[in-house]
């Protein structure tokens, strides 16, 4: 409004009658650029307190090092710039870098069995030959509903010995499992994951099935395309966002993974205080009060979650080009 | 594990009976049709047993739990005897966790959705310098992950004396970088710039016209928003975890998981997190299918661009 209204007033410019205009128009620019940032305000206040700020607290605590002198610091507690020497500590650290190590190889084959099986569901539902198309969607759709922590305490239920009948199941047919041993415990947190989003990531692909135009199945249907033929040459390729987009959630997800791991370590003995980065970083910062490193893992988790999906949509771009 | 793997090798095969035809018609009967359901059927097993399961075990008291087959009822039913312990333990300590759930899911994505709207809405139907800044830096935070901001979170809320409150659990469940996503997608596909143009010249305020017009167009958009916020919020475990110490203020997951605990030490607490289970996830469960189609719908729309 004030960069307008001085041409407006002493109007030296040949145009005097274009400037009649904007000088009325000027409340109402004046209402209309203050309106979106009242809009904005109430998410932009929380966003910077709960998002913006978090993040400057945690990259300049991971740059930090306290040092308190007396027991309780009551003699004075000492901040000083660290260097990377937080991260060079949480690197240093085995278990932490084995817990990342842990969930790439639990994201390299949860992942891919999870989108496959829920792109196969949705394709199969929404495909002619299913029946009751409706009660199948809600079924799948149920966990969803059911939170993580408690989704696992379910499942902790049918891993025990003794407490579940999948081991009388696994017994008439001779097998002896081992859902909670070393070897065997990972696949049953990878498990539990998949029960829990593949019925929500179906949905998504679903939507995005529905949202294909009836045309070009009347197209392929008088090309005589076969069902495996339209699902590969039109449906795969057309919900090839809602599939980028379920993906790159996915892989977020997984290295996020925690109360899985922290609510089966009740019943699991061999998951320890550092079997997931994000359980490693809780560890850190409430078993050993070292806030400052388990800054600089937050930062390295959230940083190998954003590389590692960048990569991904990169990759999925330059196949499509 | 091994239902995951018999839809990928049967998938094939209604691919090779059905014929063109087979989409859109009706093809009861056919060989394709009895594979594929029979396929769904047992996926659907996989989905269910474990929810079958809970119910079972719900209604046993401890020795039946641990002596009779876990997919069938015991003789004597304790359904009632288990769910009355669930509720008046330490002074129904169930029911104020339920009740605190219900506050920061209900109250946090009523509030987050509103807010989003308001900011998707400002984006996508307004020009004005820092749009796309603002917008990119929020885009930023759909990729951040919320456990990332926890820890940090914590230590600001400790700094200002929220840690530990209502506030500390709330404040973060109100902001929905993906809901304003949405919405924003939705303001620019759906609201009529003509129409706010009309409005104006009839002399209604910006934000009026937010409130009368924007908002009653956006209502799927909004309802798709609510129902992620709710789920998520409902759903969280991580920030309670590291905000909360006093179990008063605990939502549900993380009261059950205080009692899942204390099974080691104590058999009875089975019985406690069985029916705890089994009470917590009736509601949202019953959600998840009666509005099965909002999610569906508002997804759709949102997509569409």
């Amino acid at each position: 409004m004030t960069a307008t209204s001085p041409t407006a007033r002493t109007g030296q410019v040949a145009s005097a009658q274009p400037s009649a205009r904007p000088g009325k128009r000027g409340d109402r620019t004046g209402a209309a650029s203050r309106a979106p940032w009242l809009l904005l305000a109430p998410f932009l206040a929380l966003f910077i307190l709960t998002f913006v700020l978090p993040i400057f607290v945690a990259v300049g605590s991971s740059f930090t090092k306290v040092t308190r002198s007396g027991l309780f610091g009551e003699a004075g507690v000492k901040s000083e710039f660290a260097g990377f020497s937080n991260y060079a500590q949480a690197l240093a650290d085995g278990s932490f870098v084995a817990s990342i190590g842990r969930m790439l190889l639990f994201g390299v084959v949860q992942v891919p069995v999870m989108i496959v099986l829920c792109t196969v569901l949705a394709l199969m539902l929404e495909s002619a030959s299913a029946k009751w198309p409706g009660f199948f969607r809600a079924a799948y759709f149920l966990p969803y509903g059911v939170p993580g922590v408690i989704a696992t305490i379910l499942w902790s239920f049918l891993y025990v010995p003794g407490l579940s009948p999948l081991f009388d199941v696994a017994a008439l047919v001779g097998l002896t499992p081992d859902f909670l041993g070393a070897n065997t415990v990972l696949w049953s947190i990878a498990n539990i994951v998949t029960w829990s989003y593949t019925g929500y990531n179906m949905l998504i692909i679903v939507a995005q099935l529905k949202a294909i135009p009836g045309e070009l199945y009347e197209a392929a249907k008088v090309d005589g395309a076969s069902t495996w033929r339209v699902a590969l040459s039109i449906q795969l390729p057309l919900i090839r966002p809602a599939l980028v987009l379920t993906t790159v959630f996915s892989i977020i997800g997984t290295l996020q993974l925690f109360a899985e791991a922290q609510v089966l370590k009740t019943v699991a003995p061999t998951i320890d205080s550092q079997y997931t980065p994000n359980l490693s970083a809780y560890t850190t910062a409430f078993a050993y009060n070292d806030y400052n490193v388990a800054a600089a893992q937050a930062v390295l988790i959230a940083v190998a979650a954003f590389v590692l999906s960048f990569a991904f949509l990169k990759f999925t771009n330059r196949k499509s080009s | 594990m091994t239902a995951t793997v018999t839809p990928t090798s049967t998938s094939a095969s209604p691919a090779r009976t059905s014929a063109a035809g087979t989409r859109r018609s009706g093809s009861k009967g056919r060989p394709s049709t009895i594979i594929v359901t029979a396929v769904l059927v047992v996926v659907a097993l996989y989905f269910l047993i474990p929810v079958y399961w809970v119910v079972v075990a719900a209604t046993k008291s401890t020795e039946d739990l641990f002596s009779t087959n876990g997919f069938w009822f015991a003789p004597t039913v304790a359904l009632w005897d288990n769910l009355a312990q669930v509720l008046s333990y330490d002074n129904g300590i169930f029911i104020r966790w339920f009740l605190n759930s219900v506050l920061y899911a209900g109250i946090g994505a009523l509030l987050a959705t509103y807010f989003a709207a308001a900011g998707g809405y400002a984006l996508a139907k307004y020009e004005f310098r820092g749009r796309n800044l603002v917008f990119g830096t929020i885009l930023g935070g759909v990729l951040v992950p919320g456990t990332a901001t926890a820890l940090p979170l914590f230590l600001l809320f400790s700094q200002l004396g929220l840690a530990n409150t209502y506030w500390s659990v709330l404040l973060p469940s109100l902001v929905s970088p993906f809901g304003l996503f949405l919405c924003r997608i939705y303001s620019q596909a759906t609201v009529d710039t003509s129409l706010i143009e009309a409005a104006r010249l009839d002399g209604a305020g910006e934000l009026r016209i937010f409130h009368t017009i924007g908002l009653r167009v956006l209502t799927p958009a909004l309802v798709t928003v609510f129902l992620f916020q709710l789920v998520g919020i409902w759903n969280n475990y991580f920030l309670p975890l590291v905000m909360l110490s006093d179990s008063g203020l605990y939502p549900i997951t993380l009261g059950l998981n205080n009692w899942l605990s204390q099974v080691d030490r104590l058999p009875e607490f089975y019985e406690l997190t069985t029916g705890g289970v089994l009470l917590s996830i009736i509601p949202l469960s019953i959600a998840m299918v009666v509005l099965q189609r909002f999610w569906r719908g508002g997804l759709t729309e949102g997509s569409v661009k």
